[in-house]
């Protein structure tokens, strides 16, 4: 059912954990629906210097959380918003179908924490 | 896998052959290859196999004579066939069917189809252990009821149910009885006469017969309409050249049951306490599903808080340990177990549930492996939940 990649990464699993000092915090999911995953960032010179996960949910909800952190870190702030989904799955060797869209969400929880270190920033400067 | 060491513990999704069947089936796909139709001597041999499994099967729920067996692809033509067989049949009668919440898809499905064709079904809620709300089956009991059909065992979390109560009940009006026994056959001890059952639903590879072989049991004197009409096998109930070799399968794995069941039943018994109470006891934030005695006795069902099934699924995987999960990941659809919604769980208590099945080759030792893998592999999943509480990080 899944790819080797996929289960290397859900059996050691990358950048797990969580960062003390986070500059942005993303949460997508719910656990209703069997997944939820939080994604924080530390950010120096605009470039993701630390990316962290913690993920409930199925083995691939669990790789590609570990996967889009691997893809993201030491990437400047507009090439991780670039990430996508899809990158995601291609970099994992691709997903089985029903999963591509109900565990798939580590890019949009990466996305939402830049975002929310972006807001933070504004604050910062208001 | 990281490991070589491989243990079973899915047998309600698929159990192996009885060597014993497999030795009964050879000569019917080597020598003895007549339909039982033809006048003929290879005709006749195969027509006195298929009677004499006919006969075992109905000696396996005491059924009153082994016409009233009726062979079938499976479990899931069996209940298609009886609740469309009665309905249709019945339907001067009445139009109101009633069934659980916590029934197998091919009831569920065939119940709703029923509703497209002028019948009304209502699905009668369980309590937190899966069993039947008898108060309620009263009350939705009306003149107008033809069937109400009930499962005898879930297969998902193993809670047996009332039926000799149940059967009680329906008949105080004019409806009849139908029981899907296949997750319990052969597992347990069914006797159609003493629990009254009007209709039961057999199934074969549950009671380590071939897959693709099955039983409905149709008490004398009920009439169904037949789903497939054609050459009148199975006095017309089930056109179609029977499958012999399946079939002679099916007879010795039920007369293997029979005379097995009993100390294969108390063994498994004591296996399945063992694991649940190791599965449980080291482990905070763990619980049973279903009823903690009135279960099958290969069936453990457990779920875990804070982490998802199909992760654990994955790490005993890893391990050599085969177990399924009602979570939603593994299934084709991404909707919780209605079994597991019907009894009251959350959709994220279902989502943490997981089923170990045991049967014949179980032995103690793998229950001890299994026992003895889960304290870390629910750790390590805990630890990368994000819905973990901080007491439990330490």
């Amino acid at each position: 059912m899944y790819t080797e990649k996929v289960m290397d990464h859900f059996k050691n699993p990358r950048n797990m954990g969580e960062i003390p000092d986070a500059d942005g915090v993303g949460t997508v999911g719910n656990p209703v629906c069997g997944d939820l995953m939080t994604i924080q960032i530390k950010v120096k010179d605009n470039r993701l210097k630390d990316v962290k996960f913690k993920t409930y949910g199925c083995g691939a909800a669990i790789a590609t959380s570990s996967m889009v952190t691997e893809l993201a870190r030491g990437k400047t702030l507009e090439e991780a918003m670039k990430i996508t989904r899809a990158n995601v799955a291609d970099s994992l060797g691709g997903l089985p179908p029903i999963k591509m869209h109900c565990s798939n969400l580590a890019a949009d929880a990466l996305h939402a924490a830049i975002e929310d270190y972006y807001k933070k920033q504004k604050e910062v400067k208001k | 896998m990281s490991t070589s060491k491989r243990v079973y513990m899915d047998y309600s999704a698929g159990r192996p052959l009885d060597p014993r069947a497999i030795e009964a089936m050879l000569p019917y796909m080597e020598s003895r290859w007549g339909n039982p139709s033809s006048l003929h001597v290879f005709g006749q041999e195969a027509r006195q196999a298929l009677d004499e499994a006919r006969a075992k099967v109905s000696q396996l729920i005491n059924a009153e004579k082994k016409e009233s067996i009726i062979f079938t692809s499976g479990a899931t033509e069996s209940n298609n066939l009886a609740i469309k067989g009665v309905a249709y049949r019945y339907r001067d009668r009445g139009n109101r069917i009633l069934t659980s919440s916590v029934e197998h898809m091919s009831v569920v499905n065939s119940c709703k189809f029923m509703t497209t064709k002028g019948f009304e079904t209502v699905f009668l809620p369980v309590n937190q252990y899966g069993f039947v709300n008898l108060e309620s089956l009263e009350k939705e009991l009306t003149d107008q009821t033809i069937l109400v059909s009930i499962v005898y065992a879930n297969g998902e979390i193993g809670t047996l149910e009332p039926i000799k109560e149940i059967s009680q009940i329906t008949h105080k009006k004019n409806a009849y009885l139908h029981v899907d026994a296949a997750a319990a056959n052969g597992q347990v001890p069914i006797d159609v006469k003493s629990e009254g059952i009007d209709l039961l639903t057999l199934s074969s590879n549950d009671m380590y017969g071939p897959k693709g072989v099955g039983a409905l049991y149709v008490k004398e004197g009920i009439r169904i309409e037949p789903l497939l009409h054609g050459g009148g096998q199975e006095r017309g109930l089930r056109s179609g050249t029977e499958n012999l070799p399946g079939i002679v399968g099916f007879g010795k794995a039920a007369e293997i049951a029979q005379n097995e069941m009993q100390t294969e039943g108390e063994r498994l018994t004591r296996l399945r306490d063992k694991l649940i109470k190791g599965l449980l006891d080291p482990i905070p934030y763990s619980f049973l599903n279903g009823h903690s005695t009135k279960r099958l006795p290969g069936n453990v069902s457990v779920r875990y808080n804070f982490v998802e099934g199909e992760s654990i699924l994955l790490s005993l995987d890893m391990m050599g340990v085969a177990a399924s999960s009602g979570s939603a990941c593994t299934a084709k659809t991404l909707e919780p177990s209605h079994v597991l919604l019907a009894i009251g769980l959350k959709h994220e208590e279902a989502h943490g549930s997981l089923m170990f099945s045991l049967g014949k080759q179980n032995v103690e030792d793998e229950v001890d492996y299994v026992i003895g893998l889960m304290p870390n592999i629910i750790k390590r999943l805990r630890e990368m939940s994000p819905l973990t509480p901080k007491e439990l990080k330490k």
